[in-house]
């Protein structure tokens, strides 16, 4: 077994990305020297950053073919689903009050949709498949006359799952409902165009993709015109769809961010496509391991395994050397496993035995191997620890024990 | 592209982690790494006491065995296994190591109390030494209801 690392090898991508250097380097000079807000229209300092910020809009527009007016700034993906959703329903709650969303949603939706519920509206969850896609049918037999929106994300940020967006998408223009897609962690990983997606409102990060945090954005389809009440008032900037004056360089750092992406994505993609095969297949014989999520339905950064007999949060605890996140919950708050996995209908077991693996620009093959050698050689250790793995090999069905929960 | 991950600057890796929420003491890391008495004894035989409590759904299960003095009522030996968090893992690898010794109303009257103090176990995990104490007790009714007739 090779020696730990000095610090632990980053395979935690889905939570953020490392800001790409090159997209540090054009932001420095938008915190120094060119400090203007974009919004100063009688002088120099304003103008070059008003400059600025609208080349860094039309970046993010041409990565998902929209048009640069379609684009509103917001502090991240958290936000521009709260405006996404709250604006919807508060503009269009004369033509009804009801929203339909998907159990497996990031909580900045599941949240919001709360709080709307909250505030009057009704709210359908709807299960999904096994394999963590959205069954088609069951969305045509929840959509009702009253129905105003419709939100499901583009690619799950547990388990790496790309929805149907065109014909979720295509299914809600016949109905003439609005459809919101949370797309956090789908730029730079599939190729979206919404010159022909039929996608009304979409969130994007920029700390999902290479850029910094605290940025993010809202695409507001202007054909047809998409409108929403501003939740945030004062000053009327971005018109009057999202007031505060403008951070420069997170937005200039966030346009060169999704430049980087356009211009890289069948590169990255093709790399994290060899080396998701190259992990999958080191621990392809490991007994008793589990992929969630569709196989081939998925971006190849998302690796999600439940290591059976293993409690996930002890695995981490073992596999020191990777940065990783797990599924499971052990605090007394609550003992709640992953409400992704248990909505894919994986047993409480499994779901606090996963492992979330992400990868991304800068994984190697080495830390690869890395990876497989010191799972392999925990999940081994613990096995041996495990009374479950114990009872497994001699053959008892544990769905047939009275378990003492406490 | 070579990497761009630079040597860590910030406080020593193993300082923030005792504030982030996965917060292991040394001694929890050291039964961890180095767990005591793991493994099983005969369920069946006459002087071994059996204990399994948790839930597989609630992310922990402990099973703890003692091997206990026919003549004396003394625990000699203890076995155990456990599926769950570090936390788990080390207050049962403890408890093994206390009981040896004890008589079976020493073993029983262990608080998870104790457990937690030794283990500098954080409130969050508190949960776990009180699986390790029902554990104990577990084991203990278990010998005694072999022995009641």
């Amino acid at each position: 077994m090779s020696a730990t690392p000095h610090f632990p090898i980053y395979m935690d991508y889905g939570a953020t990305t490392p800001c790409d250097p090159r997209v540090v380097d054009v932001m420095v000079p938008w915190l120094r020297e060119h400090f203007g807000n974009p919004a100063s229209r009688s002088h120099a300092w304003g103008w070059e950053a008003e400059a600025a910020v609208e080349k860094a809009r039309e970046q993010v527009a041409e990565l998902i073919g929209a048009d640069p007016r379609e684009i509103v700034w917001t502090s991240g993906a958290t936000e521009s689903n709260n405006l996404a959703l709250k604006g919807a329903a508060h503009f269009y709650h004369g033509k009804g009050r009801h929203l339909v969303t998907v159990k497996t949603e990031h909580k900045a939706v599941l949240d919001t949709m709360r709080e709307l519920e909250r505030q009057g509206f009704e709210v359908t969850y709807l299960d999904v498949l096994d394999d963590g896609l959205l069954d088609l049918d069951l969305l045509k037999g929840a959509v009702r006359p009253d129905t105003i929106l419709v939100s499901v994300m583009a690619v799950n940020n547990e388990i790496g799952v790309i929805q149907d967006i065109q014909a979720i998408g295509s299914l809600c223009r016949e109905k003439g409902i609005i459809f919101h897609v949370d797309a956090a962690q789908a730029t730079g990983k599939i190729d979206i165009d919404l010159k022909t997606l039929p996608v009304d409102l979409m969130s994007l990060a920029s700390h999902k993709t290479y850029g910094p945090k605290g940025i993010g954005a809202l695409y507001v389809r202007r054909k047809p015109r998409v409108r929403l009440e501003a939740q945030m008032h004062g000053g009327g900037h971005e018109r009057g769809m999202r007031s505060g004056t403008l951070p420069t360089h997170q937005c200039v750092g966030m346009g060169e961010a999704f430049r980087l992406a356009r211009l890289e994505m069948a590169q990255d993609n093709a790399k994290a496509r060899a080396l998701h095969d190259r992990l999958l297949k080191g621990l392809a014989d490991v007994e008793q391991v589990f992929l969630n999520g569709h196989p081939t339905q998925r971006v190849p950064q998302n690796i999600n395994m439940s290591f059976n007999f293993v409690e996930g949060e002890s695995l981490i605890m073992g596999i020191k050397g990777l940065a990783v996140s797990s599924g499971s919950a052990c605090t007394s708050a609550s003992l709640e496993p992953s409400y992704v996995l248990r909505a894919l209908g994986r047993s409480d077991e499994l779901a606090h035995s996963s492992l979330r693996m992400t990868i991304g620009r800068w994984t190697t093959e080495q830390d690869i191997d890395f990876a497989i050698e010191t799972i392999r050689a925990n999940v081994a250790r613990l096995r041996e620890l495990s009374p479950l793995w114990e009872m497994y090999q001699d053959g008892v069905d544990l769905s047939t024990i009275q378990w003492t929960a406490h | 592209m070579g990497s761009i991950f630079q040597p860590f600057n910030g406080p020593p890796i193993d300082r923030l982690h005792k504030v982030s929420a996965m917060a292991y003491s040394e001694k929890v890391v050291e039964h961890y790494e180095n767990p005591r008495n793991v493994g099983s004894f005969d369920k069946g035989d006459e002087s071994v006491g059996t204990g399994m409590v948790g839930a597989p759904a609630c992310g922990d299960v402990m099973k703890l065995q003692i091997k206990v003095n026919p003549a004396t009522g003394v625990i000699e030996d203890a076995r155990f296994k456990t599926y769950g968090c570090g936390s788990a893992i080390a207050s049962s690898s403890l408890v093994t190591e206390w009981v040896k010794g004890k008589t079976l109303d020493e073993a029983a009257a262990l608080k998870n109390s104790q457990i937690a103090e030794e283990l500098a176990l954080p409130p969050v995990k508190i949960h776990c030494s009180i699986l390790a104490e029902d554990a104990i007790k577990a084991a203990v009714d278990d010998y005694k209801k072999k022995h009641a007739h």
